[in-house]
């Protein structure tokens, strides 16, 4: 009953999860990333661009709420370059001892601020449409980084003739049934990249991606040179109880 | 197979007192006799012992940063990936060793119905794995909801909600179970509670299970009991040895997935933070319970009248465990293993691929089609055969296979004509 109610109101509202949809959508093709393989890591100019694009031109609608100002020591900053970040940006504090929440500059503890206080602001500020936290969407859809960079690349100059547009939706090639509530973020050059890049939409777009996999995952790179180390060592210790059974099981016969 | 002889005078003088070194050396040690010919399928009990226990330590320290509350929980998740030392693998541990710990399962369980471990004398001791099996499954059900994810919040809500076709109290059970009118806060808090309670019943009943499988020692390949001290070797060393080679090899693949795939297994959409607004397209649980979930899903029609078609779900849903429970009085084949039955042998593979095309089916929506066939209808046939394999085949092959004539015993493998012949062999369970 409750699920019926949620699935009407959903339908109502028009808010289909994309995620789910995401299983069915077209095939995303694949595309080569620094950070895959057994021994990828990430490139830090282009999370350090990545980051750049985020900052310019998703931050504007989406959060990445699970990252802290000091979480960019990842990125190659130095703790001063980090802390003059954070004080470009302001943020609610408080109580103080009077009572009243107050705003000061942010420090390097505090968490990169949300787009939007709350989801119902952000609603009316995109339509109707939420746009979703990006900290984790790497890893919330299938295939997650190649269909970030596909979804990023896969607004054709003019929908397929035979496609009407709903109010306020765009054409995407790869998102889920097509209309996406997200105008193209990217166009040539919409940020100058600080290292002199040329600023691509598939340059931008390929960034951003790596950025949003470090997001989704800071600890990737720790993961596989451990894994590499503990990967080796078993096989040894393997190699060794295999010659132990081999040894003790020899006086059967 | 001498008994302990302690050296130490501090362990003879505990040993006076509690014996527990000879215990010790009666149950893993060199006073434990083996059949000689285990193979490598007899490695996954001690397997699954291991599992058991990285489960359990490696939960007990999650549980120590997890929040059980719904406005909590999957923040908490993301503090221990992110924020807490080493919190990242600890969660890849206890996520991907739970995978591993079913296939384990999964392929003991199918290893005793190969060789007919179920059967006399053991019978309680396979039972006893079955109640193992579904403490398991609630554990890991009730695990799966604690991150609170899309998956989390739906597959509890779908899988909660069909207790509500049990007859009369279906209504009153389900808000039992959520602790209130739907799937919340108290939900996430009393599977929290109950998930960290579970592992500790699994272990007291893999304590029984052992228990009952030292009454009579293993079986083994050829399903013969040991006739006489030739037959068996010491547990220590030669088991031990090969347990902890077994364990190498089982470390290493497990650490392949915790480093390099730890999602693999996982949905992407149980990274989304639960939203009882935002229904997922395709609700799915996770892989081990999709054979499962198939026969859950097979029965589309009304039966009888009084039992509709999500109650009948239900029902051959526990049934496909409970049945397994009456397995040594369906199977009425004197012969254990089924290395000397020709026919068995070949329908246990049957078996095998039956439960993997429910796995598939599992996985599918019911109204997808493969290749122009419903998904739905290959369900119904493929739980149609797996009830038939336990209350037909079973049965029947009982009656009319002919067994290969079994070897003298263990130490003297089946040597031409050096065999009993299948008729005189009707009593190779002397000890029932
Ligand atoms: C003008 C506001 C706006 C900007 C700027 C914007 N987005 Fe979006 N984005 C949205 C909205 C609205 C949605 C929800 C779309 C929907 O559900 O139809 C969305 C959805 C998404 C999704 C989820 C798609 C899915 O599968 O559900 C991703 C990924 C995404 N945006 C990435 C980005 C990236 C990366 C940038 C920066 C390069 C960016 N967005 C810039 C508004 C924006
Ligand atoms: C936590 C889960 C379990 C643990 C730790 C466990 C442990 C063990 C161990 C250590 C053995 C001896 C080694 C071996 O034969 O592999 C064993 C044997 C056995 N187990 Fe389990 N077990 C578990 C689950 C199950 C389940 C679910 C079943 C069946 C439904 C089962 C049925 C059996 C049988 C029949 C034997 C005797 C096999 C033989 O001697 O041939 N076990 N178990």
């Amino acid at each position: 009953m409750n699920r019926l109610f949620a699935l009407g109101l959903t339908a109502l509202l028009g808010l289909g999860s994309g995620a789910a949809q995401a299983a069915e959508g077209v095939a995303i093709p694949s595309h080569s990333w620094s950070f895959s393989g057994l021994f990828g890591t990430f490139d830090r100019a282009q999370l350090q661009r990545g980051f750049q694009v985020y900052r310019e031109v998703c931050s504007s609608c989406h959060s990445i709420k699970y990252i802290s100002f000091r979480n960019f020591l990842d990125l190659g900053y130095t703790p001063d370059e980090i802390k003059a970040l954070a004080a470009e940006y302001t943020v609610m504090d408080g109580p103080n001892d009077d009572g009243e929440m107050f705003e000061r500059p942010a420090i390097p503890a505090d968490r990169f601020p949300l787009a939007f206080p709350n989801e119902q602001a952000a609603r009316a500020a995109n339509n109707g449409a939420y746009p979703p936290d990006l900290s984790l969407m790497t890893k919330a859809r299938k295939s997650g980084p190649d269909y970030n960079y596909a979804l990023m690349i896969g607004y054709p100059e003019e929908p397929p003739a035979d496609v009407e547009l709903m109010d306020g939706m765009y054409y995407n090639d790869y998102f889920p049934g097509h209309q996406i509530a997200m105008p193209a973020p990217l166009s040539e050059d919409i940020v100058e990249y600080a290292d002199g890049t040329a600023a691509t939409v598939e340059q931008m777009a390929e960034d951003v991606t790596a950025f949003l996999m470090w997001t989704a995952e800071p600890n990737l790179e720790t993961r596989k040179s451990m894994g590499v180390t503990v990967i080796l060592f078993l096989l040894v210790l393997t190699g060794v109880l295999f010659a132990a059974k081999k040894k003790i099981w020899s006086d059967l016969h | 197979m001498s008994g302990l002889q302690l050296k130490n005078p501090v362990l003879r003088w505990i040993e006076y007192r509690l014996p527990i070194f000879s215990f010790l050396d009666h149950s893993l040690g060199s006073s434990y006799p083996s059949p000689r010919n285990l193979s490598y399928w007899w490695n996954f009990g001690s397997l699954a012992g291991i599992a058991l226990v990285i489960m359990i330590v490696s939960g007990i320290t999650l549980a120590m940063q997890y929040t059980p509350h719904v406005d909590y929980a999957f923040d908490s998740v993301q503090r221990i990936d992110r924020d807490v030392n080493f919190g990242w693998l600890i969660r890849d541990i206890h996520v991907n060793t739970s995978f591993f710990f079913f296939i384990v399962v999964y392929i003991h369980v199918f290893r005793g119905l190969y060789y007919g471990s179920y059967k006399a004398p053991r019978e309680l001791l396979w039972m006893l794995g079955l109640v193992i099996l579904i403490l398991m499954m609630a554990t890991a059900f009730m695990g799966y909801v604690l991150p609170w994810g899309q998956m989390s919040f739906w597959g509890a809500t779908v899988i909660t909600n069909f207790f509500t076709a049990i007859p009369i109290v279906g209504d009153s059970i389900t808000t039992w179970l959520w602790g209130g009118p739907a799937v919340d806060n108290a939900t996430l808090n009393r599977f929290f509670s109950l998930h960290y309670l579970f592992p500790f019943l699994i272990v007291g009943v893999v304590i029984l299970h052992i228990w009952a499988l030292h009454r009579f020692g293993s079986n083994n390949p050829l399903g013969i009991d040991t006739k006489g001290p030739q037959d068996s070797i010491p547990f220590h060393p030669y088991y031990t040895v090969k347990d902890l080679f077994g364990l190498g090899v089982f470390l290493t693949f497990l650490a392949l997935v915790i480093f390099f795939f730890p999602d693999s297994m996982g949905e992407p959409e149980n990274y989304i933070e639960a939203n009882p607004l935002s229904t997922p397209a395709h609700i799915v649980p996770e892989w081990y319970f999709l054979p499962f979930y198939a026969i859950l899903r097979a029965v589309t029609f009304d039966f009888l009248w009084i039992i509709d078609a999500k109650l009948g779900g239900v029902i051959l849903m526990f049934g496909s465990i409970i049945i397994l429970f009456f397995l040594p009085w369906l199977d009425r084949s004197p012969v254990r293993s089924s290395a000397f039955r020709p026919y068995h042998k070949w329908f246990f593979w049957i078996l095998v691929l039956d439960c993997f095309v429910l796995g598939w089916v599992g996985a599918n929506a019911p109204d997808a089609e493969f290749h122009g066939v419903p998904f739905v209808i290959i369900g119904q046939v493929a739980t149609a055969y797996y009830f038939a394999h336990f209350l037909v085949i079973l049965p029947l092959l009982g009656i009319f296979e002919r067994p290969k004539p079994l070897p003298a015993s263990i130490s003297e493998p089946v040597l031409s004509g050096g065999g009993m012949a299948a008729g005189a062999a009707a009593k190779p369970m002397e000890k029932a």
